[in-house]
């Protein structure tokens, strides 16, 4: 007869596993930020290109260059529509890489641009694009200093896609990442969660749902310095909630400095619109992109502090405490609910589809 | 199964058939009521929806009534632990 | 959100869960069904298990239509999808579910055109604007959805929609309630009646499990608060010896159910002599299909399908666990054979079936979390 703790170590015994990919065929979910991605990156990506700046599998990587310290990052835009409310793929390639920097705790300073374009894409549009690149980089004072295109067959393409791969310098002694993450430090988001993905799952129509919502696209990097400033040395880590959303991100980063997060519902700043589309649609707001916000973990003791510099800033005026960081249930995001229950937040296996039951 | 969200009828859609725009938190979309009975829905009406069509209308009465209950049962919580507080003979 | 928030108050669920805690029995365990799959997603979401005293045990049902649909029907739908011309529509959250041969999401990484919708009569538009392509509606639900799915396929008759069709796999939840309290191993006390199908069915088809079967049923909203209401008003009813068939949702469920709601099914739907459910085995009279006047509008008709029935491993214990008589670590395939990944039976397949829930997070136990939480 078998127990029931034979039946768990048995699990834990197959999720130490190193993730394999099991399909034969590349899926949506292994874009979207969850799970499938997570084991496409580990299994495929870390397997061959492995080496020792790769693996923390952070958002940019650290580099020696003699004396100086910088971080690279890449990041490949696909969003479709191409224009949505508040931004276009231009903003969204120039901030989220910028943004990917400035959660690096670097100072953003040139970006390259890639573009593959769809045979039959007007050239009106592309303009529209690049202003808002040129208008972007403005504003995040970076260069955007080479570039590359290509143009494939019509069908094959979706419009426009744009790959922007950016560098800075990290002037700043201390490192940020998941691994100075440690039990006590508090959980900060910069701003309300959800806006920018549920506005473009407003804008491509197929929904039929409407709502005055905008992107919340946007650089980073002088609300991230704001907040580096304001604790020298007791920021642990930033990282934008892009895709996955919030819950993705502290879910890797739960699992990656082996801590819990225990996160109060009631504390995470939701718009009511995103709300009411994501209880219309059946999804969790902590799971739907943000392209301006960033969770921030500090040390405990300075929250209030980390708060007050955030909502100092004009991109930071709704930032919040959301939770702390515990030793255990190691891996694993709790949230406690409005209702006064608690839930495990788990990393999704791709993306959060509509549902009706 | 079957996820329901209550929303507002904000606007009916004359010549959509019996389409209506309903309203959940900010959020708009046209809807079918055309299973609701000839009474019909009218701005301000509450409905519950279900992929696209009024299921129900929400009856205001019975909502409130059932908020009653719950707080009733709150207070008699709240009155048994005066209570207990009271007996306390220590 | 007017409606929603009130029925999610904590400050009046700690009142209830006192109430409810109250109202046990010392010494008694009780096992309730919330038959919904509604209910499973409130019971995790919101963390209700938390504020039930461990003598209450919440059982999940067989009301979730993606986690009973059979792996064949999936398959025949899969095999639509890859016809040429087509344009499958379904709700997103049958995407992922896989059937013999794979799911949706692996159909349309393999080309096939398969789009999400929100409503059926967004599929017919897409039939509207598609007039060169066969657009195909993967129906599923309950009777809460099926009403719609008739509304669209009269809208497609009276508008002439050609291109339009239904892959019709609507099933009907009394039968399925019937097949678990007529199973020999049955040990449940109550059920948590499923709200929104009441819209539709009104209150009155449940009478025959007060009256023949001796459990109360107290139909249940979706709202936290609503399944704390149900489960004290089934609680209470068995403290005082009654066994009633009672509404809790009256708010949104009329006793008398959806007239017109009916009819729409009925004009274009019939009971289909059997039908197989996933994890429960084939149940008589518990499935609809279209009526023959609206075979033009009908994919089972239309298009040639495999038609091949996918059985559940032998080894595979859903029934069990959705009747509640194993848990989900007792089945002999859970953990090894099936896992969230590969599942092999209906409670593995959703993230809210039983086995799913307890694989993610039964290794921690309400206590360990319940400390890590404190303060």
């Amino acid at each position: 007869m078998t127990t029931e703790q034979q039946v768990l170590d048995r699990i834990e015994r197959a999720r130490r596993r190193a993730p394999r990919v099991r399909e034969e065929h590349i899926t949506l979910a292994h874009g979207a930020g969850g799970k499938a991605t997570q084991t496409l990156v580990e299994d495929v990506f870390v397997g061959a290109f492995g080496n020792p700046a790769l693996e923390p599998l952070d958002d940019g990587a650290v580099l020696e260059l003699g004396t100086s310290r910088m971080v690279m990052t890449t990041d490949s835009y696909v969003v479709s529509p191409v224009f949505f409310p508040g931004g276009d793929i231009g903003d969204l390639a120039v901030n989220g890489t910028v943004n990917d920097l400035a959660v690096s705790g670097a100072r953003p300073l040139y970006l390259s641009a890639g573009f593959i374009l769809e045979e039959g894409f007007p050239v009106e549009d592309l303009r529209r694009v690049t202003a808002s690149m040129s208008a972007a980089a403005l504003r995040a004072g970076v260069a955007i200093v080479t570039g590359d295109t290509k143009v494939v067959q019509r069908g094959k393409g979706d419009g426009c896609y744009v790959t922007t791969t950016g560098v800075g310098v990290l002037d700043r002694p201390a490192v940020l990442g998941a691994a100075h993450v440690r039990p006590g430090d508090a959980i900060l988001v910069s701003g309300p969660v959800g806006d920018h993905g549920v506005t473009v799952m407003l804008a491509r129509g197929e929904l039929d749902l409407a709502a005055d919502l905008v992107s919340d696209t946007a650089p980073l990097h002088t609300l991230a310095a704001a907040l580096l400033d304001a604790l020298p040395g007791e920021v642990r880590m930033l990282r934008d909630a892009t895709r996955g959303g919030t819950a993705t991100v502290l879910n890797e980063v739960a699992r990656g400095a082996g801590v819990a997060m225990i996160v109060h519902e009631s504390a995470v700043p939701v718009r009511p619109a995103v709300t009411g589309a994501c209880e219309l649609l059946g999804i969790d707001p902590l799971y739907v992109a943000c392209e301006g916000r960033f969770v921030a973990f500090v040390a405990g003791d300075r929250a209030e502090t980390a708060l007050a510099a955030l909502r100092s800033h004009p991109q930071g005026q709704e930032a919040a405490l959301i939770g702390r960081v515990e030793a255990a249930p190691s891996g694993l995001v709790l949230l406690k609910t409005a209702f006064g229950g608690t839930r495990i937040i788990d990393l999704l296996v791709g993306d959060p589809l509509p549902r009706i039951c | 199964m079957c996820l329901g969200i209550p929303g507002e009828i904000v606007e009916l859609l004359p010549g959509r058939g019996d389409l209506a725009t309903v309203e959940v938190a900010g959020v708009r979309r046209p809807i079918s009521v055309g299973l609701l009975g000839p009474e019909g829905v009218r701005p301000g009406d509450w409905v519950l929806v279900h992929v696209g069509f009024a299921m129900s209308r929400i009856d205001e009465a019975e909502a409130a009534a059932t908020l009653a209950l719950l707080e009733g049962l709150g207070r008699a919580y709240a009155d048994e632990l005066e209570a207990l507080a009271d007996s306390d003979i220590t | 959100m007017r409606f929603v928030d009130e029925y999610r108050d904590g400050g009046r669920a700690r009142a209830l869960a006192a109430r409810i805690a109250a109202l046990c029995e010392p010494g008694r365990h009780y096992k309730f069904m919330e038959v919904c799959g509604g209910h499973t997603h409130t019971i995790y979401r919101h963390g209700l298990e938390d504020l039930l005293p461990r003598q209450v045990e919440l059982v999940h049902g067989p009301g979730c239509p993606v986690c009973v649909i059979p792996m064949g029907r999936i398959d025949d739908a899969v095999a639509i999808a890859r016809e040429p011309g087509v344009i499958m529509t379904s709700f997103g959250d049958l995407m992922r579910v896989p059937g013999g041969a794979g799911s949706f999401l692996d159909a349309k990484a393999r080309g096939a055109d398969v789009r999400m919708v929100y409503s059926p009569l967004d599929a017919l538009r897409i039939a509207r604007e598609n007039p060169g392509r066969r657009v195909v509606f993967m129906a599923i639900g309950f009777e809460t959805t099926a009403p719609s799915t008739a509304v669209t396929v009269l809208r497609a008759a009276a508008e002439g929609v050609a291109n339009f069709s239904v892959f019709c796999n609507h099933v009907t939840i009394i039968p399925a309630i019937k097949a678990i309290l007529d199973s020999p191993d049955l040990r449940l006390d109550g059920f948590l009646g499923p709200g929104h199908v009441s819209t539709v069915i009104g209150c009155r088809p449940y009478g025959f499990i007060a009256r023949d079967h001796g459990r109360p049923l107290v139909c249940a909203g979706f709202e936290p608060l609503d399944v704390l209401q149900s489960v004290h008003m089934l609680l209470r009813q068995l403290a005082e010896g009654r066994c009633e068939v009672e509404n809790q949702y009256a708010r949104v469920v009329p006793w008398e159910g959806n007239r017109r709601a009916l009819e729409a099914i009925g004009r274009t739907m019939e009971p289909r002599p059997h039908f197989e459910w996933r994890g429960l085995g084939f149940i008589s009279h518990s499935a609809l299909r279209l009526r023959e006047e609206y075979a033009a509008h009908d994919a089972e008709r239309i298009f040639d399908l495999p038609g091949v029935r996918v059985a559940d491993p032998k080894a595979c214990q859903c029934g069990e666990v959705l009747k509640g008589a194993i848990k989900p670590w007792e089945c002999k395939v859970f953990g090894t054979a099936c896992t969230p990944e590969t599942p092999i039976g209906t409670c593995m397949v959703s993230s809210e079936g039983a086995c799913a829930a307890y694989y993610n997070y039964g290794r921690f136990t309400r206590e360990r979390v319940r400390e890590a939480t404190r303060a």
